[in-house]
């Protein structure tokens, strides 16, 4: 039986502990906002964060979840109003959509960690995540926004919704 | 609220749609991917208070259903085409909600490719919208007893001018119904300065979906007791199976058994490959049964399949004489007595769409019938090709588009739809179909490998007075007939024999190429490696000229006026006369472009150079200066990128803004990184590491975008960007460098 957190909610699993965390989230979980991508550690659709740093869920066995935290898109921010959301809102980011769970995430990783990224340190954060459409300059735009207004306001939680 | 079927149904807005099919019957969520019933459906806004025509429902309480008949994957025409309908409505685009349509002929055509959901609906959409509108304001009208030009729509209401008394949409929802239906000529459309959406960069309905992760795409979607499926295929295209064995598949925690898909017989089609399918209680599972399997396949002729040999036998036959597809004055003679000639050869390979949401479907067959939930640009094809596979008809397929992870032509090819019909019917439940990464890009119906000869006749100025163009590929006509050898008109249209250019002997051929493996269409299809040819080889004529390119190129298109092509040459499906080939749009946009990109006035350290391309597809005209900057281990780095656009009327600048500096990107990575290759007919990458697509740090920094304002028709705007992206880059990099790229992509050309 592994225990783990959620999106700031207690879990217990006990199926196969090598199963990756991608399949947990997505088909036991309904958290569907995870994308898989590539399987294989390429594409950064899958990007989640564990105990608030950035990893690829679809290599990480739920296993290596145990008694950790788990934060999805779903749980970035109970409004989907984290300061970078609302950078995305503002740039009209997506185009089909579908990798930017895994762009929000990294970037949201990024920032927790530098507050102001110049953009060398964007571009080495975000070059495992591969968007098809070419969303890139805007993800860049975004992530420095947002980064700007967070250095006037208060840091928000990646930890999950509660 | 009225039932539908208690109400006549109304047929009037015929001149709006082909077809006035309608099922009647159980109610579903618009959204609801899940828990889908077998009951035939009918839309939310068939089944409004009023139902004008198929894309338009209003309730009485308010609310606008507009049906978005189109799929969505990423060029937000989901968004923007309905904006169309409720601009010339009036209507409050707050209270309207989007429904996505099932598929459907009553529709018209939902193949969402050829970038042509805004040019062939948008005249559609707004005469639904002013049709609706006038007869709101005469139920207005009769209501107040008042004459119907003293009322108008404005906001969700019809307001009687004189007294400023108003009713809501909803309230004259029922009244309106009963108007007699005008006719076209009694129509009157709103002046683009009264515009309230149109024109607007309005957010996409879909945005904040894709922000929070509640954004349902192919691989979300779900029905009630539901498994998973892997398939295996033969690694060779058209290899059968011959043996297998499951039993240690079946040995896997979670797998639940094997089933055999029929091999794949006749024409490809849309047709399942064939192969064999793990069902399993999860995606995992049935991953990890796959593995297990051993499999055996006959050996397919195609077994032969070489990447490089191919390339040898495509160039040959380029070098030869070939079929004419275009031919003005007379080139052979032209070029005996010519100055000079400049000769070129070009060759660009198979490519895979790979979109970051890969083929994906659920499917349930049940009672003879199919409901399906797909990440499809095709929801019709959806419904022809599971009837066929499963010998049923076709209006017992019903098919749910959700939203899609990217398209770029791979989702209108409905193959994996009907594999998971096709399993669910041999188990008996709902079954899922999840491409892998892998399947993606070692199964794809691919973009075709092509070469390119170009010969010119130069006259002392270094300008040509003979052209001579051949290609040869294998044409997705073979898709469809295996026995097409020769490109179809559709794919000569795309940059061969529409070539602008004023020369006063010019010739074009195209030679024969058979198919390996399953060709497709991928974005901006045969105008990829057609308008990398003929805008590099320009190019090279202009470095011979010595002269500036901008300069030799708006020599070679002439003065502005109309180029009028035989019956031949297809313009998409539209007249020459709506929309013509049109030399003074072309010099607009590469003048715009140039001007904005400083053009013989930036001054560039060594190692760093501007390119230029211009060309019109989807009967959209687009300009090119990319600016390249080569390291000295070869590395191409692109800093900017300026793209000037004339798209005639857009709908929503932002979206086509977005549209080519995503074709920016698309561009870069065929131009420096992708490809596929074939080796003993095995298809030789499978990932993201040995199909590189651009990555941040390799997609150009800034691609500026400049659209022309215009009130010509609307042209098409996902996939025109992409081609002059890519010899925009290959002469930047000639200008750069000067080594001259002839053969896509650049990889490590460079180095």
């Amino acid at each position: 039986m592994i225990r783990l957190t959620v999106n700031g909610e207690k879990r217990q699993f006990d199926g196969d502990p090598e199963m990756p965390l991608l399949w947990y989230l997505r088909e036991e979980l309904q958290y569907t906002g995870t994308k898989y991508g590539c399987g294989q550690g390429l594409c950064g659709a899958c990007t989640i964060h564990l105990n608030g740093k950035a990893v690829r869920s679809c290599q990480t066995p739920v296993s290596r979840a145990a008694n950790q935290s788990v934060t999805t898109i779903e749980g970035l921010s109970a409004t989907a109003t984290h300061p970078l959301q609302e950078a995305w809102r503002e740039h009209r980011v997506p185009q089909c959509g579908y990798c930017q769970s895994g762009q929000l995430m990294q970037a949201a990783a990024l920032l927790s960690e530098k507050a102001s990224p110049s953009d060398e340190e964007i571009e080495t954060a975000m070059r495992g995540n591969i968007c098809r459409c070419g969303t890139y300059q805007r993800i860049r735009a975004a992530v420095k926004d947002a980064a700007a207004k967070m250095a006037t306001q208060p840091r928000p939680s990646t930890k999950g919704a509660r | 609220m009225q039932k539908i079927d208690a109400l006549p149904r109304r047929t009037f807005l015929a001149h709006l749609v082909s077809s006035s099919a309608f099922l009647i019957g159980a109610r579903a969520g618009v959204l609801d991917f899940t828990g889908a019933t077998t009951a035939e459906r009918v839309s939310d806004a068939d089944q409004a208070a009023w139902n004008p025509n198929v894309y338009l429902g209003i309730e009485t309480d308010g609310r606008v259903i507009l049906i978005m008949h189109r799929s969505e994957m990423g060029t937000g025409s989901r968004s923007v085409l309905p904006m169309v309908l409720a601009e010339e409505l009036n209507a409050d685009w707050r209270r309207v909600t989007l429904e996505q349509a099932i598929g459907d002929p009553k529709y018209g055509s939902q193949n969402t490719d050829g970038s042509c959901s805004i040019r062939d609906f948008y005249d559609t959409f707004r005469e639904a919208g002013a049709t609706a509108r006038l007869m709101l304001e005469r139920a207005a009208a009769q209501r107040w007893s008042v004459p119907a030009a003293e009322c108008r729509a404005e906001n969700h209401a019809v307001v009687h001018g004189p007294s400023r008394r108003q009713l809501g949409f909803g309230e004259l929802a029922l009244l309106a119904r009963q108007q007699p239906v005008p006719k076209k000529e009694e129509l009157t459309f709103k002046s683009r300065a009264d515009y309230r959406y149109v024109g607007k960069n309005l957010p996409t309905a879909d945005q904040d979906s894709f922000l929070n992760g509640k954004a349902i795409f192919g691989v979300d979607a779900s029905m009630p007791g539901m498994v998973h499926a892997s398939i295996e295929r033969s690694p060779v295209f058209g290899g059968k199976l011959k043996s297998f064995d499951d039993r240690a598949a079946k040995a896997v925690k979670g797998v639940i058994g094997t089933v055999t898909i029929p091999d794949l017989r006749g024409p490809t089609m849309f047709q399942p490959l064939g192969g064999v399918a793990v069902l399993a209680t999860s995606t995992w599972a049935a991953a990890k049964g796959r593995e297990k399997l051993a499999v055996e396949w006959t050996e397919s002729p195609n077994v032969a399949y070489d990447s490089s040999t191919f390339k040898a036998s495509l160039i040959e036959t380029v070098r030869q004489p070939q079929k004419v597809v275009r031919n003005v004055g007379d080139v052979d003679a032209a070029l005996a007595r010519a100055t000079r000639t400049h000769e070129a050869l070009y060759y660009a390979p198979h490519l895979a769409h790979a979109p970051m949401e890969p083929v994906a479907a659920v499917a349930e067959y049940k009672d003879g019938k199919v409901v399906c939930y797909a990440n499809t640009q095709n929801p019709q094809a959806v419904q022809d090709t599971v009837a066929q596979a499963l010998g049923i008809d076709k209006k017992n397929v019903e098919c749910h588009v959700t939203l899609l992870g990217g398209g770029f032509g791979r989702k209108s090819k409905p193959d994996y739809v009907a594999e998971a019909a096709l399993l669910s019917k041999s188990v008996g439940k709902p079954v899922k179909v999840t491409w892998s990464r892998e399947d993606d890009i070692r199964f794809d119906y691919y973009h075709t490998v092509a070469a390119m000869y170009l010969k010119a006749g130069l006259d002392e100025k270094g300008k040509p007075n003979a052209w001579l163009q051949r290609v040869a590929y294998p044409s997705i006509g073979t898709t469809f007939n295996p026995a097409a050898t020769h490109a179809e008109a559709f794919e000569m249209m795309m940059g061969w024999n529409d070539v602008p250019f004023d020369i006063p002997h010019h010739r074009a051929e195209n030679g024969p190429a058979k198919n390996h493996v399953r060709i497709g269409w991928l974005r901006a299809v045969a105008n990829v490696y057609q308008a990398f040819a003929i805008h590099s080889f320009v190019d090279e004529l202009a470095t011979l000229a010595k002269r500036d390119s901008v300069e030799y190129l708006l020599d070679l298109l002439g003065p502005a006026r109309l180029v009028r092509l035989g019956s031949d040459y297809i313009n998409h499906g539209k007249s020459q006369d709506e929309y013509p080939l049109d030399i003074g749009r072309y010099r607009h946009v590469l003048q715009l472009a140039a001007e904005k990109a400083g053009w013989g006035k930036k001054r560039l350290p060594p190692g760093r150079a501007l390119g230029v391309a211009v060309h019109r597809s989807f009967l959209t005209y687009v300009a090119v200066v990319a600016e390249v900057e080569v390291d000295t281990s070869g590395r191409v780095r692109i800093p900017s990128m300026e793209i000037a656009v004339d798209a005639g009327t857009t709908i929503n600048p932002d979206r086509v803004k977005s549209q080519f500096e995503g074709a920016g990107v698309f561009g870069t990575s065929i131009a420096l990184m992708s490809a596929i290759t074939a080796k003993q007919g095995v298809i030789q990458q499978s990932n993201f590491h040995d199909y590189r697509v651009a990555r941040i740090n390799e997609a150009p920094t800034q691609v500026n975008v400049h659209l022309v304002e215009s009130t010509a028709p609307p042209a098409g705007v996902g996939e025109p960007g992409v081609p002059p992206v890519i010899p925009a880059i290959c002469n930047a990099i000639a200008a750069a460098t000067g080594k001259r790229i002839r053969e896509l992509p650049v990889g490590r050309q460079l180095a």
